[in-house]
């Protein structure tokens, strides 16, 4: 059952390059601004959490996500700062601990680490790793990265990774240890992995109806039960956009998601997006598109048929004008999650 | 041919699993193997398709009519052939780079993958299918015969028997088909082409498969095939 007051609503942005009114394109630099901007606004809206993505490419402005959290983190009080995601598996996880823990002392205890293998791929030549190493990789520099936020000294034999005898890494965390997160594209070994570890699960659905993962979140229960490990609250993250008319808001999710996917598709050799696909991702899919009230009640339904623990919406995919991300935001905060809220406590009292 | 009553599925990753669930909605056995030891897969089996059977391959190949091969492409040749002697096999695999790594040290740039496949699994009948839509799409498309708008994909390889009775298993499985009898047409519905990721119904299908010359990476394709 879903515990209304405990859930948690987060934005995540890619660092989509910004664009003008005009259309024309903002800068890198600008496009990061304006995500600084953003967080601010989220954190006065009372929004939970705003991860920010790390990518590789021109159509992304932020390869650091760390840097702009902590850039956040100076002008928010009280929102959550997470990576969505930090690809491990073309990091090295004694610097990200050492950016994590960095981040946690700038916000005052605010640092989510969500860990990855990636979806996109630019960062293993970029970096010098070997894709045919994918799980490897990912494997050891987990098992790494779980030895460090123990925060005591580890003595350990890498492959991919330095060897270290009695050493310690610094700085040390004020609080409980760093909070973290995996993040799953649908992989069940990935699922079983994340719970024999005891991190928390979100969920990348960026495609089809969320109803196919129910089977999933019984997984991560039943592989948590096997390893002894606790049950976390599950999180899902997924694409929209929302705008107070609907038309509106079809329209300018229908040009930015498709324009972003046919990108990416381009280079994985996808077909383009076709109108039904959008329509049918829009209706009953993974894409939370249209006005507040329609969007809440996708939402909610997807909290209630998973039993979520916390929801983000990616915003700004394409490009999308400042005004229309930060109106998105604010629709978003001040419409959408009271709703949200409101339909699932009815549902709980009915 | 003998009647297809046990489906044997290798590889246990997105496409495998969603394979295995329609197999088993519709009324087949089902077995499956993963890339590491039984023991590995059984609660994913258990949970994401009670009812099918967790097994090594030797364990799914020996009791199934027919094998689907639903593994990463550059992994194929980790299986002997030999298990497959004699089999009526679905190649539902892609290139994929992402995965599969430079295509010129996976495949011979050439031919087409699934006529590489079957050159290795040279005592096998290969058909190519499963492959083109995307594995959530495969999942909540299926519909009975019949019903309107029903998605179709595209079967091809060289032994039309096989095509015929593998077009069949992909209609009770829950889609239309679009069928040749020739297996490098796989090509068509692979990664680059306007088919791959596409979900179509049997009429628009088709009509993509016949103009396929005349689409950028159809013409593409015969240029370096006339080289």
């Amino acid at each position: 059952m879903v515990n209304v007051n405990n859930l948690q609503f987060g934005i995540e942005t890619f660092g989509d390059i910004v664009s003008a009114e005009d259309g024309s394109l903002l800068t890198a630099g600008q496009s990061i601004r304006q995500i600084v901007k953003e967080g601010e606004l989220a954190d006065k809206l009372g929004i939970d959490v705003i991860g920010v993505g790390e990518h590789h490419r021109p159509d992304y402005s932020v390869s650091s996500p760390e840097v702009v959290l902590g850039a956040i983190a100076s002008v928010t009080q009280n929102i959550k700062l997470a990576t969505a995601v930090t690809v491990l598996s073309s990091d090295d996880p004694i610097r990200v601990y050492e950016r994590f823990a960095t981040l946690e002392g700038l916000s005052n205890g605010r640092a989510q680490v969500m860990l990855g293998r990636g979806s996109f791929t630019e960062s293993f030549p970029l970096f010098g790793y070997d894709l045919t190493d994918y799980d490897d990789l990912f494997n050891e520099k987990l098992e790494l990265y779980s030895q460090l936020i123990k925060e005591k000294p580890i003595t350990w034999h890498g492959k991919f990774t330095p060897s270290l005898k009695d050493q310690d890494v610094y700085p040390k965390t004020d609080y409980a240890g760093l909070e973290t997160y995996i993040g799953i594209g649908g992989s069940p070994e990935s699922i079983i992995r994340t719970a024999r570890y005891g991190y928390k699960v979100i969920l990348a659905i960026i495609g089809g109806q969320a109803d196919r993962f129910v089977p999933y979140i019984d997984l991560y229960k039943k592989a948590a039960a096997q390893y002894k490990m606790p049950i976390q609250p599950i999180a899902v993250h997924s694409h929209g956009f929302i705008a107070d008319d609907e038309e509106q808001a079809v329209a300018v999710a229908w040009k930015n998601i498709k324009a972003n996917f046919d990108r990416i598709g381009l280079t994985r050799g996808w077909a383009p997006m076709s109108r039904e696909q959008f329509d049918g991702e829009t209706k009953s899919g993974s894409f939370y598109v249209g006005n507040p009230e329609h969007v809440a009640q996708r939402i909610a339904r997807t909290i209630k048929l998973l039993d979520l623990g916390r929801f983000d919406l990616v915003y700004g995919a394409g490009n999308q004008t400042a005004a229309q991300r930060e109106r998105m935001i604010e629709l978003y905060a001040t419409k959408v999650i009271p709703r949200v809220k409101e339909i699932l406590t009815k549902e709980v009292v009915s | 041919m003998s009647e297809i009553k046990t489906v044997g599925i290798l590889g246990a990753g997105k496409v495998g699993i969603v394979l295995a669930q329609l197999a088993l909605a519709a009324h087949y056995n089902v077995r499956i193997s993963g890339s590491g030891s039984v023991q590995k897969i059984a609660l994913t089996i258990d949970t994401l398709v009670p009812g099918a059977t967790a097994a090594t391959n030797q364990g799914v190949i020996s009791k199934s009519d027919l094998i689907i091969l639903a593994i990463p492409l550059s992994r194929y040749k980790n299986i002997n052939p030999k298990l497959l002697k004699g089999k009526l096999v679905i190649d539902a695999m892609n290139y994929w780079w992402e995965t599969d790594g430079i295509r010129e040290e996976v495949l011979d740039p050439l031919s087409t993958s699934s006529e590489q496949v079957q050159k290795y699994f040279n005592k096998s009948t290969i058909v190519k299918t499963f492959n083109h839509m995307g594995y959530h799409n495969l999942q909540e498309e299926a519909r009975p015969a019949g019903t309107e708008n029903r998605k179709a994909l595209f079967v091809t390889g060289d032994n039309p028997e096989a095509v015929d009775q593998v077009a069949k298993f992909v209609d009770s499985m829950g889609f239309d088909t679009v069928v040749h009898y020739h297996l490098a047409d796989g090509i068509m519905t692979e990664p680059g082409s306007a088919l791959f990721g596409a979900s179509l119904t049997r009429s628009d299908l088709k009509n993509v498969i016949d103009h396929f010359d005349e689409t950028e990476f159809g013409k593409r394709i015969r240029a370096n095939q006339e080289i």
